[in-house]
């Protein structure tokens, strides 16, 4: 491989690990900003879901800038193994969040404080998109980056 | 280099947006909330309701009160203060908001008590005895009967009181009505009808000042 075939490869490696932190960093801020500013609570659902996102945001950004990175290399060359089983945990239970708003998994079963009800819709964009769902785009989004890395750096 | 200036400018775009989004929501939220409580004027205050100070003072505190909550402990002295600071012009309305477990049956012992005039002692004996009948953020009844020694309360009159429908409705309707406002934090005040959006002691003392400014 020609010198300048690696160089756009780190580039777009590097690129590909920014739109995940870009991510991580919009569903941080996003989430306080309903919980801090909104006032909307986080059920104990919301709490698993940022429990593994907010981590996210910072190994991202630690990943950006790996050792050595001043002599050339582009990204922490084990960033996936560290960041993809947080985001695939995440994102389960985002998507079991989605089950117990959609009604599919029934309220007496979900795992939630008795004044906090994890089935209660707060908030809807666009009258269809809600919290969870918003969740799902970025676990799912970062765990599609993160594969889409994999493949090219192992190749 | 070039990777470091992406990264800081991103991170300070999204500081930058967060503060933002902030203040333009708090901006509108103050603009609505106001007039949402200036249209409800009858949600904000009801004639069931307790009401300490002087009945002819021109400036009306509403507070939305849970015994149980420590911050309405921390701040009835000072909310006392103000009434004080300004003799006769200012009266306080406590409504109910008993959002911690258990905490709406303290507030119909607090009901009742009224009924034999001790409503101010009772509620003043409550904060005062919080450490000795909350556990861990739940209201226990039981320890908080414990504490009533020596007001002068008809204990028997007092337990058949507590359970009378008509305690049970002001209760109600004072939650109803606090739901109405949205207020889901207690305390949470009301002046003359306006709402103190920004909580602490300054601010709330501001709003009592600015109404007997206007007022008197």
């Amino acid at each position: 491989m020609s010198e300048d075939k690696i160089k756009i490869r780190n580039q777009q490696a590097w690129t590909l690990i920014f739109f995940c932190w870009l991510i991580a960093m919009a569903a941080l801020f996003g989430s306080l900003f309903m919980s801090e500013v909104m006032g909307l609570k986080p059920c104990l659902l919301c709490w698993w879901q940022r429990v593994f996102i907010y981590p996210l945001a910072v190994l991202f950004l630690v990943g950006l800038f790996p050792k050595g990175h001043k002599e050339g290399i582009k990204v922490d060359p084990s960033i996936v193994r560290y960041t993809l089983p947080l985001a695939i945990i995440g994102l389960g239970f985002a998507i079991y969040h989605v089950l117990v708003y959609s009604g599919l998994i029934p309220e007496a079963l979900q795992p939630c404080g008795e004044d906090l009800s994890c089935a209660q819709i707060n908030l809807q964009i666009l009258g269809f998109i809600n919290i969870p769902m918003l969740s799902i785009f970025a676990y799912s989004t970062i765990i599609g980056l993160l594969l889409i890395y994999r493949k090219r750096s192992f190749q | 280099m070039k990777k470091n200036i992406i990264v800081a400018v991103s991170g300070i775009f999204f500081v930058g947006l967060f503060v933002l989004a902030t203040t333009l929501y708090n901006k509108q939220q103050d603009g609505e909330t106001n007039s949402a409580s200036m249209d409800n004027i009858d949600n904000v205050q009801r004639e069931h309701s307790a009401i300490m100070g002087p009945l002819d003072a021109k400036v009306t505190i509403v507070e939305f009160f849970d015994p149980a909550c420590g911050t309405c402990s921390a701040f009835y002295p000072f909310v006392k203060k103000l009434m004080d600071d300004n003799p006769g012009k200012v009266n306080l309305v406590l409504r109910y908001l008993p959002l911690h477990q258990n905490s709406d049956v303290i507030v119909s012992i607090l009901e009742a008590s009224r009924l034999q005039d001790r409503f101010a002692e009772t509620l003043r004996r409550a904060y005062q005895s919080r450490d000795r009948w909350i556990e861990q953020h739940v209201a226990k009844p039981q320890k908080f009967w414990e504490q009533l020694a020596g007001l002068g309360l008809d204990m028997q009159k007092l337990n058949e009181d507590l359970q009378s429908p008509e305690t049970a409705r002001r209760i109600k309707l004072d939650m109803q009505d606090a739901q109405a406002l949205s207020v889901n934090k207690t305390p949470g005040f009301f002046v003359n009808g306006k709402r103190l959006t920004q909580f602490g002691y300054q601010q709330l003392q501001d709003l009592v000042e600015s109404e007997i400014a206007a007022n008197y």
